[in-house]
């Protein structure tokens, strides 16, 4: 935890829909888990289970108007910036109801209503879009927004990314790239694909700020990026913020974690952000066991009831199918 | 009226749409002083000035990606790729990403942009400049597709493209750039997916678009020295397939002979026959249907080569001679 935090600094309020929303991200994979066992959800998924901090602390230093392009494995990232998690769950659950209407499933959730602009199943390929919509943003001199798009330490060695962070640097376009280093590419520790691992070096030839930061640690995540956002705010041109942090769960459900083992998982499962930030809430005096329970019942309702909102809607139907691939 | 170039009549469409609505802005590399590698975007700098008339690092998927934000969140982009050969350089951009969002986001958003770029060879670019890809985008579904073959049809395509809710992919024709063609002083659009007739004919139909409907034309202008009396169907737009106008056309005439200049095999003519096949035209062709297009070959940069390889006016007018053959003899 960051030590130069102190309590006075946070809004009680404010730290409380902290926890309650990495809980509900946390509670939300877990139930997915659960259902996929269950044999309830159709296709993949991609849990990011131990990564909270860096999509809850992000997005909670965001505006709703804020643009976002989130990653394959965005859950934590589309809940915090604001998505209906009853809806989020319909579509997981291939339902009419869901936010892309049953078409896009786990890996595209998009909320253009909270500034969601999608969800991406092409690692890094939301680096360029999110120069296009950081480009209206310059055109039309939208005050006070940024766009902000998520990617991680596989996708980081996308040629996407370096014409991306190129442009968006060149423009000077309000953009914040935020590479979430979970520390493996699927498999593949980034130690074995690059020879440089601090990534954060990717900024040094398009002459952008970055920062470097325990992507843990959600009050140093959130106060990073509000400081990012001001600063990118004040048009001074995109900025990269790296995120680390560690991925407790599979890449997907068909991972047999063959590339790592048990004293690693449960080394990093024992520092992971939840608990991390509920010995911070705790050991500061800020709230007791009672409080954190109650949160932990109150993210645990707002899974049941969204299961329950899925379930009882109806599957989309594929008459006139071909009539939506088109816009009016 | 007045007669204007094929890349005269695509800046004015893209100059009037500029002026029409300020969320339209031109994006690409040396598209400002330079004024394009064809040329196309000449003045457009001065008039829109470097906001709207924007220049982009050769950085193809940043910047046609960028396009693709920019539509998404309420700019219609025009986006230039300079020659088609570079969508090989972004084709995740647009068919992963372009073509996909308004469906695969259960329509919540729509990306209202246009991919202007230079098709098709006969200028001696070689094998990575000289390419017709136009059926690599026709199979996707999310991109629209049009190729137009006169300074009209490129004007007037091009405003409606502009004004498309979707992704469109305006490929224009190399060889037409300084070809002349009469356009109407006034603004005017031509409806996607309907495709022109440019010469009437009863004997024999040439179904084509883009740089071969004028190799048809004067293939026809053989064809009628001995008599025969071809129609050129000019498709101008390949998705959405005006698919009416070609089976109406086979049942016309009976006779076919399908023509473009990328290469042939896997080429969008099969699509062509395909829907005369499987429509009630089937029954009314006299002779089975021919198709010319480029060798299956890479374009190869010696003059001599690179016409063999390419399809013209004697290959069509020999087709269409094939085609004929019972009726001639």
């Amino acid at each position: 935890m960051n030590d130069q935090q102190t309590t006075v600094e946070y809004d009680r309020g404010f730290l409380k829909e902290l926890m309650v929303k990495m809980m509900t991200v946390r509670k939300f994979e877990e139930k997915l888990q659960w259902l996929f066992a269950q044999g309830l959800i159709y296709g993949t998924m991609h849990p990011g289970i131990g990564e909270e901090a860096t999509g809850v602390g992000t997005t909670a230093a965001l505006r709703k108007e804020d643009y976002m392009l989130a990653t394959h494995r965005g859950h934590g990232q589309v809940l915090g910036k604001g998505v209906d998690i009853n809806l989020m769950m319909a579509e997981i659950l291939a339902r009419d109801t869901g936010t892309n209407r049953g078409k896009g499933g786990s890996m595209h959730i998009a909320d253009v209503d909270n500034g969601i602009l999608g969800a991406n199943g092409i690692v890094a390929a939301n680096t360029p879009l999110v120069c296009g919509a950081a480009l209206t943003i310059k055109l039309k001199k939208i005050p006070d927004r940024v766009a902000v798009a998520f990617f991680g330490d596989g996708g980081s060695n996308e040629g996407a990314v370096h014409e991306s962070m190129n442009l968006a640097s060149a423009w000077n376009l309000p953009v914040i790239f935020v590479l979430v280093n979970n520390t493996y590419g699927m498999s593949t520790p980034l130690r074995r694909v690059v020879k440089d691992t601090d990534l954060s070096k990717r900024a040094i030839p398009f002459d952008m700020k970055a920062y470097d930061i325990d992507g843990n640690d959600v009050l140093e995540v959130y106060h990073t990026v509000s400081e990012a956002r001001k600063y990118v705010v004040e048009g001074n041109g995109p900025v990269l913020i790296v995120e680390h942090t560690y991925r407790t769960s599979g890449h997907s459900k068909s991972d047999g974690n063959l590339y790592r083992t048990k004293e690693e998982i449960a080394e990093w499962k024992a520092k992971n952000p939840v608990i991390r930030f509920t010995d911070y809430l705790i050991s500061n005096g800020i709230f007791d066991q009672s409080d954190i329970d109650e949160m932990d019942r109150e993210a645990a309702d707002a899974i049941e009831k969204a299961v329950e909102y899925a379930k009882a809607s109806p599957m989309p139907l594929p008459d006139g199918i071909e009539d939506s691939v088109y816009a009016e | 009226m007045s007669i204007i170039t094929y890349a005269e009549a695509i800046r004015q469409a893209m100059c009037e749409e500029m002026r029409r609505d300020e969320d339209v802005v031109f994006l690409g590399e040396d598209i400002g002083t330079y004024c394009g590698a064809f040329g196309v975007s000449k003045g457009m700098l001065d008039e829109f000035g470097d906001q709207r008339v924007i220049e982009t690092p050769i950085s193809e998927t940043a910047y046609v990606g960028a396009g693709v934000g920019a539509a998404l969140t309420g700019m219609r982009p025009i986006v230039e790729l300079m020659f088609s050969d570079f969508m090989a350089v972004c084709y995740d951009q647009i068919i992963n990403q372009a073509a996909k969002m308004h469906f695969m986001f259960g329509g919540k958003v729509n990306v209202p942009m246009v991919i202007r770029t230079a098709a098709g060879g006969g200028t001696g670019a070689a094998a990575q400049h000289s390419q017709s890809l136009e059926q690599m985008y026709c199979h996707v579904p999310g991109l629209k597709v049009v190729a137009p073959s006169t300074p009209f049809d490129a004007k007037g395509l091009l405003k409606t493209s502009i004004r498309d809710n979707n992704c469109v992919v305006f490929l224009e024709q190399k060889k037409l750039y300084r070809t002349k063609g009469e356009v109407p002083e006034e603004d005017y659009t031509i409806p996607l997916g309907a495709a022109d007739i440019k010469r009437e004919g009863g004997d024999l139909s040439f179904i084509t678009y883009g740089r071969c409907v004028q190799m048809c034309l004067e293939a026809a202008e053989k064809l009628a020295e001995k008599g025969i009396d071809a129609e050129v169907l000019d498709l101008r737009t390949l998705s959405p397939l005006d698919k009416e106008a070609i089976v109406r056309t086979a049942k016309k005439t009976g006779h076919v002979v399908v023509v473009h200049e990328a290469v042939r095999f896997g080429g969008f003519g099969g699509e062509i026959v395909s829907t005369i096949a499987d429509s009630e035209a089937f029954y009314y062709l006299d002779a089975p249907v021919k198709r010319v297009g480029a060798l299956f070959c890479p374009i190869p940069f010696n003059p001599t080569l690179e016409s063999a390889v390419l399809p013209n006016t004697d290959r069509i007018a020999a087709a269409a001679y094939e085609v004929l053959k019972e009726e001639i003899k």
